[in-house]
């Protein structure tokens, strides 16, 4: 206990640094899903029009999720070198899976009687993705994001490894000096963080008619 | 019109769901495609807006194969009910109703014009319904609204299939009643799904019935009551065919001409004015456009064997239960 009392003490006497930490920790997060949804979003679109690009798209996300993001990171060291980049590229890699997942489900969920419907009337295969399975499919798709949100934010700790910012450099040189207020102070930033955006998202998701509950989201379709 | 010439459908996975099937829906009428489950219904009104395409024959809209219209083009000018209604729970019953204007790109100004209009027509006051959304619905408010849906931007096709069913007797029954009235009103050619032949028999001008997949008889209600083409259509009416023909049959049909008796000695006064039944209810004097099978429910019920029949306020007709057994039997008088 003493312990924690000891990093809320180190927290309070170093603002200035865990706030810089903080922000390099909430860059990585916020860079790693734009680009994930950037990619997750056209690509299960494409996923449930073709089967063969819906196995391909899965593929590629459940191996995301699979292979260590450590191990991620360091594959992405003789491409991109060290620092911000290639820790995205992990992040990234690790937050899609549950995007696509999600947004392959909740389209494919959609009622098959109003997507007939809908074409019946004359709607184009775009009009109906936009104004028919997108609407419907949106608390299921934002499930999906705010459980990507929520990974990332733990994962992004991991960065530092190959000399990414963010909390993670708190933590790790805390570690290696024994410094366990250091470790704690680098710690809390990121649990509020992820707990935060947790309750705001999931509040965000009843009000789009989702059931905003624990998440059911990672298992591979 | 619509005129389907030897179309046959088979489905990718080989199934064949219509073979060799030719008929004719002439403009502003109602044909009734009726069969038992799986023979082929929804897929031959799928081809008429082209969700679906024959493999083999030709479908022609007025003279035109299908195959040189847009699809899309079609379907926004073809109302279509789907079996399973599919509205959009997401939008409100407005917005359900908006969606065919919409995409034709009417003003919003007109939209809203024709929402309250529909809703007005489908009896569903534009005030209470028009913001709802489709799940607040009972199942025979959302049959209107997907009427209503269908009918926004006045197509000169309509397409129901099964517009009607999943419903209690009583509430199909007023819907059938209430959409032969708005039948009457549009010039729309319709092509209407069921698998009852007693909705079929009501509200076709032609029916063509069914067996998997291939068109057994296409005729009137009268002609398919007449003269069944084969067991298959027989036993498909039921045993209670007579009772259905009088259904079909209207008073004009079978009345005498009036005779001296019942003009001069009942008085056309007397004729005209409401007669009490056994029952003790009143009943009003029959039309020529009555049915049979009202008629004789009103000659049982009453103590004369032959009643008038008055068209305004002239007795134009007799009816007794010899002019209704005799035309059932199939000679007219
Ligand atoms: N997309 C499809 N692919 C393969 N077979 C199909 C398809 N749609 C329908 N069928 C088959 O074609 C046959 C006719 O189906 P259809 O839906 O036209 O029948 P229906 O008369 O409308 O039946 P119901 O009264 O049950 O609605 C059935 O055997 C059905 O299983
Ligand atoms: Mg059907």
């Amino acid at each position: 206990m003493s312990d924690f009392v000891e990093g809320l003490i180190y927290l309070v006497e170093n603002s200035d640094e865990v706030l810089y930490h903080f922000r390099g920790h909430l860059e990585l997060v916020v860079v790693a899903e734009l680009a994930a949804l950037a990619f997750a979003i056209p690509a299960s679109i494409l996923a449930v029009r073709h089967d063969r690009i819906k196995k391909v798209v899965l593929g590629l996300g459940n191996v995301g999720q699979t292979i260590p993001t450590l191990a991620i990171l360091a594959l992405a060291l003789p491409l991109l070198g060290l620092g911000f980049w290639p820790s995205i590229l992990g992040l990234w890699a690790y937050a899609i899976l549950p995007i696509i997942v999600n947004t392959v489900k909740g389209i494919e969920n959609v009622d098959e009687e109003m997507v007939e419907a809908a074409r019946g009337m004359g709607m184009t295969d775009w009009e109906i993705l936009r104004s028919i399975q997108l609407p419907l499919a949106l608390p299921v798709i934002f499930a999906g994001v705010r459980t990507s949100i929520v990974l990332v934010i733990g994962t992004a700790y991991l960065a530092m490894f190959i000399g990414g910012p963010g909390l993670g450099v708190m933590v790790v040189g805390g570690i290696q000096a024994y410094d366990w207020a250091q470790v704690i102070a680098g710690a809390i930033p990121g649990a509020l963080l992820a707990i935060g955006a947790d309750l705001s998202l999931s509040r965000i998701e009843r009000y789009l008619g989702g059931d905003g509950g624990i998440d059911d989201t990672t298992v591979a379709a | 019109m619509i005129t389907f010439e030897h179309v046959t459908k088979q489905y990718a996975d080989g199934t064949v769901a219509i073979e060799d099937v030719s008929f004719t829906v002439e403009e502003g009428t109602t044909t009734v495609l009726v069969g038992p489950s799986g023979c082929g219904k929804t897929t031959t009104m799928k081809l008429v807006n082209r969700l679906e395409d024959p493999t083999e024959g030709t479908v022609y809209r007025d003279g035109t194969p299908l195959s040189e219209f847009d699809r899309i083009d079609l379907r926004r000018n073809t109302g279509y009910v789907i079996q399973e209604i599919g509205l959009f729970d997401h939008m409100t019953v407005g917005e359900n109703i908006a969606t065919v204007p919409r995409l034709n790109g009417w003003d919003e100004d007109e939209i809203d014009a024709r929402i309250d209009e529909l809703l007005e027509l489908m009896d569903l006051p534009p005030e209470s319904y028009r913001e709802q959304h489709p799940p607040e619905l009972s199942g025979g408010q959302r049959q209107r609204v997907g009427v209503a849906r269908a009918l926004a931007s006045d197509p000169d096709v309509l397409l129901m299939d099964e517009p009607f069913g999943a419903l209690d007797p009583i509430t199909r029954e007023s819907l059938q009643d209430e959409f032969l009235k708005i039948q009457a009103e549009l010039d729309t050619t319709i092509l209407f799904v069921t698998h009852s032949i007693d909705e079929a028999l009501k509200m076709g001008d032609r029916i063509a019935i069914f067996d998997v997949g291939e068109v057994v008889q296409y005729d009137t209600p009268q002609a398919i009551l007449d003269e069944p083409k084969n067991e298959f259509v027989e036993d498909f009416i039921g045993s209670d065919r007579p009772l259905k023909k009088l259904k079909v049959t209207q008073v004009e049909d079978v009345m005498s001409p009036p005779t001296e008796e019942v003009a001069t000695a009942g008085g056309v006064a007397d004729a005209t004015a409401p007669v009490q039944s056994d029952g003790g209810s009143t009943v009003s004097p029959l039309e020529p456009t009555d049915t049979a099978l009202s008629a004789l429910s009103r000659l049982v019920a009453s103590e004369d064997g032959r009643l008038p029949v008055v068209e305004d306020g002239d007795v134009v007709g007799t009816v007794s239960d010899e002019d209704i057994r005799r035309s059932n039997a199939g000679d007219k008088p």
